[in-house]
């Protein structure tokens, strides 16, 4: 048909211009790592040289155990690793537990929202009150009601990560472009169609947006639950408790570190998997042409 | 080759389509569209012309099957039995592209093929075919945002010939395109309805547009939304852009604007 000349509308750039793309493309990751590395070494530079004159100048020579220097943070890593590195893979364990489950019943009552308003109406409510009711005062009375305490540190983790998967996997459930439910009516497609060709994929970069928050929050639940349950529990935040009462402070910054090192890590591994499922399609992840 | 405008045979065929005093009040308790009556013959390209919100798109929607009409109805009597055609056989085209920005082209022509039951080699060929057809065959395997607004109109119309529909309607298909892709558009749908025999019923508020393509225009009134002329367009197929040249199109235009005019002035058909 006569349609052909058209279809090349639109072409790649010029050698040049994709060279000099690829040139500000470099520059910009540098900066994009390059800075908060760089504010992190003054930050951490500042903080190492105050300490020192703390200790040197104004003679203070118990203040590591004020406030440690990140060496000494850094030397405490080390040296407690075998006291800190059994906790943290429990920690981790449960953070990962929690989050799974979180995904499991946040997507799939999602969905049973988006097929049955019945379903909705009647556990929306209830949602919501686990979201809104602070974590730190419904811990203690989950740790005694479950004997387990294993289970109850899971079921803390899985409180407050649960919440942001439900609801913004609904909102992408219903972000469906109306003309393709049309279309899709039109050819007369099941409601199960719908969900697998139209409303998942739609949810998609809600839901991902969602993993990354919800990562970081499984892992703050997990670290409260231990709070509350402080001795008992063999994880990462028990192990601050611990070195608190002994006044280890070195090593409880250490944990510390460990604690918001695996936060950032989660949070970069998601934004890594969200950017590679969305990267073809989603205007988040598709770079601007320029 | 001169053919005269396909107008219906109306005293050997039953219209295709037939519109009967056709209202539709959404639930808000607008009334969209009353006392609609319309018989849309076989291989007819019919625009549906008049001011926005009158109710056209309404009208097709229900033709498509998209929302019943609440009183009045809407038959098939020169379909088969008179009954409403299979899945597949009416091709709708939405005002925007519509499609899955997840899925690369071919994926998306094949869609409706799948919905209808079409799969494996034969909904390969039909994918294949309608994309020759609008002529993107190199894209099919480009992602919907790779490509720019024409083209990816072209894919929608791609989808909504993809199970070799016999009935075409579309919705202010190329509102949004500019002008040079809009011409071309034009003159490759109307290359295509005339090879392929379809029946095309098009809704537009584009004057120029709907007398370049129609073979029949109707101008409906302000909402509630009635016909308010039926002004079928004489001049012989093909057009080219040329026609748009031609003293024939200029009056058309001049005749179907002071209709739209009087449309608008109409009683109850305040926009």
């Amino acid at each position: 048909m006569a349609m052909a000349q058209t279809a090349v509308e639109q072409q790649a750039p010029a050698g040049a211009e994709a060279e000099d793309r690829a040139g500000s493309h470099r520059t910009g990751a540098l900066l994009r790592w390059g800075l908060p590395v760089l504010f992190g070494l003054i930050i951490l530079g500042g903080w190492e040289l105050f300490v020192w004159y703390r200790i040197n100048v104004d003679g203070i020579s118990h203040y590591n155990h004020i406030l440690p220097a990140p060496t000494t943070i850094a030397v405490a890593l080390v040296e407690d690793w075998h006291i800190l590195a059994p906790g943290w893979l429990v920690t981790l364990w449960i953070t990962a537990q929690a989050l799974f489950w979180a995904v499991v019943l946040g997507v799939g009552l999602a969905i049973a929202f988006s097929l049955s308003k019945w379903i909705e109406f009647s556990f929306f409510p209830y949602a919501v009150v686990l979201q809104v009711t602070p974590i730190v005062a419904i811990a203690p009375l989950i740790i005694t009601m479950l004997n387990d305490l294993d289970t109850a540190l899971l079921v803390c983790a899985w409180i407050v990560a649960f919440f942001p998967i439900l609801s913004n996997t609904i909102i992408g459930l219903r972000s469906v472009d109306h003309g393709l439910l049309d279309l899709y009516q039109m050819y007369g497609a099941s409601r199960w169609r719908v969900m697998l060709d139209l409303r998942l994929p739609s949810a998609l970069p809600y839901f991902l947006a969602a993993l990354k928050i919800s990562a970081g929050l499984s892992l703050i639940g997990a670290v409260v639950g231990e709070f509350v349950a402080y001795g008992q529990s063999p994880g990462l935040a028990a192990r601050i408790v611990e070195a608190s009462y002994l006044l280890k402070v070195p090593r409880m910054f250490a944990a510390l570190v460990l604690i918001s090192v695996t936060g950032i890590l989660l949070f970069l591994l998601f934004s890594f998997v969200s950017n590679l499922a969305l990267r073809s399609w989603h205007e988040s992840a598709v770079r601007r042409e320029r | 080759m001169a053919e005269p405008a396909r107008a219906v045979d109306a005293a050997s065929e039953p219209p295709l389509i037939a519109l009967e005093r056709v209202e539709k009040r959404f639930a808000n308790g607008t009334l969209a569209v009353t006392g609609l009556d319309l018989a849309i013959g076989r291989h007819e390209f019919v625009s549906l012309l008049g001011p926005s919100g009158c109710g056209k798109s309404t009208a097709l929607r229900m033709i498509a099957g998209l929302g019943a009409p609440t009183s009045g109805r809407i038959r098939w009597p020169g379909h088969g039995a008179g009954s409403r055609p299979a899945r597949g056989e009416v091709g709708f085209v939405f005002q925007e592209p519509t499609l899955m920005p997840w899925a690369r082209v071919a994926a998306n022509i094949r869609r409706p093929l799948a919905l209808i039951g079409v799969t494996g080699a034969e909904a390969d060929r039909r994918v294949a075919e309608a994309l020759e057809m609008v002529g993107l065959a190199e894209f099919a395997r480009a992602f919907p945002r790779e490509l720019s607004g024409g083209m990816r109109m072209r894919v929608s119309i791609a989808r909504a010939l993809a199970t070799r529909p016999k009935v075409l309607l579309m919705d202010e298909p190329f509102a949004a395109l500019d002008e040079i892709t809009r011409f071309r558009l034009n003159e490759d749908l109307l290359d295509l309805w005339r090879a392929n025999s379809w029946t095309v019923v098009f809704v537009t508020h584009s004057v120029f547009e709907s007398v370049y393509l129609s073979s029949r225009i109707v101008v409906m009134t302000g909402r509630p939304g009635r016909v308010h002329a039926d002004v079928p367009i004489e001049a012989p197929y093909p057009r080219s852009q040329a026609f748009r040249m031609t003293e024939a199109y200029n009056g058309y235009c001049r005749t179907v604007s002071a209709a739209l005019a009087e449309a608008m002035a109409a009683p109850g058909g305040g926009t």
